[in-house]
């Protein structure tokens, strides 16, 4: 860990001091730009190589990370690049300065380093924050250095530049704010109502969407574009459905039946496996993890379960299939003259039969019926025999 | 008093006949001649070009602001024809023999005498008078569905599943034409299969077409230049077009196959007259009635009943 009151190198500067290959920070940048290829000022380059310049010009920023209710998944993602350079380099061009799974301090140690990292970049520095925050009971259910988490958060928030919760449980509770709940868990923006809060939602998100903004801010101050659920748009504005590479067996009607079936075998579409890919939005379809292609939870033949979606991830039951918004065409067409059925001459045969029988059931039940005249002999003929008494009592 | 089967029908004709006859004849000596369009617009639909992809499709329903027909699986935009849902649909012919098949984009035709128009009681359907598309007008639609049964290529369809039930068509996304954009199908065709212009150039467009390669069209003729008196949208095809769903209709236009019967139905006359007549049938039997029943009472002195 590198700390001091000094300002901090610039990337280039830095890299240099260190003697990473040139080669590999432009091929760190290529994959930040593939990662991040819309709406990411600092990746809107035509090239690599001006993507460097720009990030090189950066000062280191310096990081803090704080861990809550969390499996540390996304921490993992951050390192676990297919390349060792490359975990190596990303720990170079950002100044991690406090991570309680990176560091080797701990006890009293430990959170000397942490006062130090917030007092020497206070209002600069950039808060992660990995896991959700339990609120029930006071907070009690999470401590850190004796102080519940719900404090640690508000305490060192209060004096960061950029907050960027990373993960399903800090963007909204994730796996921990499943029912029942227990500790009440939320996510960094239910706490923390006066800064901004970035959510990268994803179990875990694309690290290069957190270095991403990560940069951004270290080169210009800003944070990119968010949408309604304050999630980067460069990351987090199309569906994994209109990107995914099984849509042509979608639109064509081929879906896995069942893990394993033949169908599952040659990649056909998993919606039917409760794919909630319709009705999320991320980038894995289009940004792979772990720059090898094809690395992600589709391309590996298991279903979307929707993880950058509050509403569905640990939410909604894993094989339970999600609606389809904006139906498109499929791969069949209507043929020109849609067939009408006929009638058939067994149907009229059986309609004809229940209809003659009905017809006559209605005749022999008429003739049960007795007529008006046959009504009014037997009323006659049961009359006492003074007839006379009341005249009215004929005709109606 | 009894009426006979011969009196009801009597009484009724008595009635009616009289009126329609006003009706018909003033219409018959003042027959006009429908005004032609002053600049008809259209779509050129060349079979030939379209590969199919349904962009038209999707992007109909876009525009114009059209629920999703997704009744075939749930989960696709699958209608088998036009219908309440669908103003624009891409069929498929395809022969059992080798013979070779075809796409085929379905909409309003926008005739330029058009059936429809011609049957609708209340205007709802009409035709205007400067671009020539055919719009519909849901303030004055009482959904009978006479624009239905008139059309000879089954475009309008009705909204069978709604309480207050109207008619869908292809009005050539006339919001869309108001803004100065074209048509949202002819936009987004990627090969320009359908395009949208002035119906004269059109024409002269597609019999250029057919000048330039003269064995690959059906006919070497366009489909609606003459049919059913001109239509504005034309088609080219390599097969032949009564397989796409295009019936061979000759050159009158239908309304013109119409004398008196047009003017009868003009604001639902007929029917009108017809319940008109049941009605005073219906009056004067009461009276009758009544008439009995007061005697009735006069002759036994009890109080009258039903």
């Amino acid at each position: 860990m590198i700390w001091s009151g000094k300002p901090k190198p610039t990337v280039a500067a830095h890299l240099k001091r260190c003697g990473v290959p040139r080669r590999d920070f432009l091929q760190f940048c290529t994959q930040l730009m593939v990662a991040a290829p819309w709406g990411l000022a600092i990746t809107e380059k035509a090239t690599a190589a001006e993507v460097a310049r720009e990030i090189g010009l950066a000062r280191r920023p310096s990081v803090i990370w704080l861990h809550f209710q969390d499996c540390t998944g996304c921490s993992e993602t951050l390192l676990r690049t297919s390349k060792p350079d490359l975990a190596d380099l990303i720990l170079h061009v950002i100044s991690l300065d406090y991570h309680e799974t990176l560091m080797a301090a701990c006890g009293y140690q430990a959170e000397a380093a942490l006062s130090q990292a917030v007092n020497n970049n206070a209002g600069k520095f950039v808060l992660v924050v990995e896991g959700s925050i339990p609120t029930r009971d006071q907070g009690i259910y999470m401590k850190l250095a004796g102080k519940p988490a719900l404090n640690v958060l508000k305490d060192v928030a209060s004096q960061a530049g950029a907050i960027i919760a990373i993960g399903s449980c800090a963007s909204w509770g994730g796996i921990p704010s499943a029912d029942p709940n227990p500790t009440g868990a939320v996510g960094v923006d239910e706490i923390i109502k006066n800064k901004p809060v970035v959510n990268l939602p994803g179990c875990p998100p694309n690290p290069y969407t957190l270095l991403g903004v990560v940069f951004q801010f270290a080169r210009k101050g800003t944070l990119p574009e968010l949408d309604d659920q304050h999630r980067p748009k460069f990351a987090y504005d199309r569906v994994i459905h209109d990107h995914c590479p099984r849509r042509a067996h979608f639109d064509a009607g081929r879906f896995v039946q069942q893990y394993g079936d033949e169908g599952h075998r040659h990649g056909w579409c998993l919606y039917k496996l409760g794919c909630k890919g319709p009705d999320t939005h991320a980038g894995c379809s289009t940004r792979h993890f772990n720059e090898i292609p094809d690395v992600w939870p589709i391309g590996i033949g298991a279903p979307c379960i929707g993880c950058t979606e509050k509403h569905l991830a640990f939410r909604v039951p894993l094989f339970q299939e999600v609606p389809i918004h904006a139906a498109t065409p499929p791969d069949t067409y209507p043929p020109v003259h849609t067939a009408t059925g006929t009638i058939s001459a067994p149907g009229v045969a059986v309609v004809s039969l229940i209809g003659g029988a009905l017809g006559g059931a209605a005749w022999v039940a008429a003739r049960r019926f007795q007529s008006e005249e046959e009504t009014a002999a037997i009323i006659k003929a049961n009359l006492p025999s003074s007839p006379k008494d009341n005249p009215n009592t004929e005709g109606r | 008093m009894e009426l006979t089967r011969r009196e009801a029908l009597l009484g009724v004709v008595s009635r009616c006949v009289p009126v329609a006859a006003a009706l018909a004849v003033p219409a018959e000596a003042a027959e006009e001649t429908p005004s032609q369009p002053k600049a008809p617009v259209g779509m050129l639909y060349d079979a030939t070009l379209c590969i199919g992809c349904k962009a038209c499709v999707v992007a109909c329903a876009e525009a114009n602001d059209l629920p999703r027909d997704v009744s075939l699986d749930g989960l696709h935009q699958a209608p088998e024809d036009l219908n309440a849902f669908t103003k624009n649909i891409i069929k498929l012919y395809k022969p059992t023999d080798n013979s070779p098949d075809s796409f085929v984009k379905q909409q309003c035709m926008h005739c330029l005498d058009p059936a429809c128009v011609a049957a609708c009681p209340f205007k709802a359907l009409w035709k205007n008078d400067g671009n020539g598309l055919v719009a519909w007008e849901p303030s004055r639609c009482i959904g009978c569905r006479y624009c239905e049964i008139a059309c000879p290529y089954h475009v309008p369809k009705f909204e069978w599943d709604r309480i207050n039930p109207k008619i869908v068509k292809c009005e050539l996304c006339r919001p869309r034409l108001a803004k100065g954009y074209e048509p949202a199908c002819t936009s987004v065709c990627p090969t320009h299969a359908v395009i949208f212009g002035p119906r004269e150039g059109l024409l002269t467009q597609a019999k250029d077409r057919i000048a330039q390669a003269p064995d690959k069209y059906f006919e070497n003729r366009v489909y609606g230049e003459h049919e059913a008196g001109g239509t504005q949208v034309l088609y080219l095809s390599h097969v032949p077009f009564e397989d796409l769903g295009l019936p061979n209709l000759g050159p009158e236009p239908i309304p013109a196959r119409l004398k008196w019967q047009k003017r009868v139905y003009k604001f639902l006359a007929l029917p009108l007259l017809l319940y008109a007549g049941l009605a005073g049938l219906m009056k004067k039997n009461w009276i009758d009635h009544r008439k009995e029943m007061q005697e009735e009472g006069r002759r036994t002195g009890l109080r009258p009943q039903l």
